[in-house]
């Protein structure tokens, strides 16, 4: 964490003075004052003012550079939008080579994404949950799924045997879950233990 | 690749003074080891290891534009 302690004839001018050092504005620092200083008469018993500022670790803005950092050096020159609701964070990655930081069915994406959630909660007071997305690859990727389980409920009413999937994340199951909800012919559940926890589909009998 | 691997492990740790990265090439196969403060070691590798493997799939997939074959080992 940055700090510096300044002083100056007034509070306002040590300020001024410590946030010309960290090259920052009032607004991401925290201030806390050590002594306000006194104006004393004709400088005599005068005390200058003294500060210490803090520069306040932004968890989102440190996200994103963490991001721009892993992808410069990656090789791929990634923009980043930011999108914040709430507890959720949503990076939208785009430019060229995003292949490679989707890598084969989202793997690489997925690292990011932990490593991103990692980065940002270190440095936050509340739990942040991170979604990355490059290219509208989730949006992609979710329509797939749904088709998918579509597909696999359909075969395993037809066979009347258990369908078992491929191990996925959590989110991603959770879109299967959803999509089959309203299915009444068949039941989905999860089995196994992260990070091999996959759905299983059972026709109804 | 060690620049990667550096700018991925330090954000993650108490003390990124401490992070090293130490690379042994081989006629087919460069292997990264990593070294971090043995206070960071859990940061690095996560519950089930799930921290390294996220580590691991970032810096194999830089790694697949190379020619040789890329290893990431963590050590103490």
């Amino acid at each position: 964490m940055r700090q510096v302690t300044a002083t100056g004839q007034t509070v306002v001018e040590a300020v001024k003075s410590a946030l010309a050092q960290l090259e920052t504005t009032e607004d991401r620092t925290e201030v806390s004052i050590i002594d306000e200083g006194k104006k004393g008469i004709f400088g005599f018993g005068s005390r200058p003012a003294i500060v210490k500022v803090t520069v306040k670790i932004d968890p989102v803005e440190e996200a994103q550079q963490f991001l721009l950092d892993v992808s410069e050096k990656m090789g791929v020159a990634a923009n980043i939008e930011v999108k914040r609701e709430g507890k959720q964070v949503q990076f939208l990655l785009s430019g060229e080579k995003m292949a490679l930081l989707i890598g084969k069915r989202g793997q690489t994406l997925n690292s990011l994404q932990y490593l991103t959630q990692l980065v940002i909660n270190r440095f936050a007071d509340q739990y942040f949950t991170v979604i990355l997305d490059a290219e509208d690859y989730r949006k992609r990727r979710n329509e797939t799924l749904i088709h998918l389980a579509e597909r696999l409920a359909e075969k395993a009413q037809r066979t009347g045997q258990k369908v078992t999937l491929e191990p996925m994340p959590s989110y991603e199951r959770k879109v299967i879950h959803t999509a089959l909800m309203g299915n009444k012919r068949i039941k989905t559940y999860s089995d196994g233990v992260e990070p091999n926890r996959h759905i299983v589909i059972t026709p109804n009998k | 690749m060690k620049e990667l691997i550096e700018t991925i492990v330090k954000p993650l740790v108490d003390f990124p003074e401490d992070v090293h990265v130490n690379v042994t090439e081989e006629s087919d196969r460069i292997t990264y080891k990593l070294n971090v403060n043995k206070s960071d070691m859990g940061k690095v590798i996560g519950k089930q290891g799930r921290v390294a493997k996220a580590i691991r799939t970032v810096v194999y997939a830089a790694g697949s534009t190379q020619q040789k074959k890329v290893f990431l080992e963590i050590v103490e």
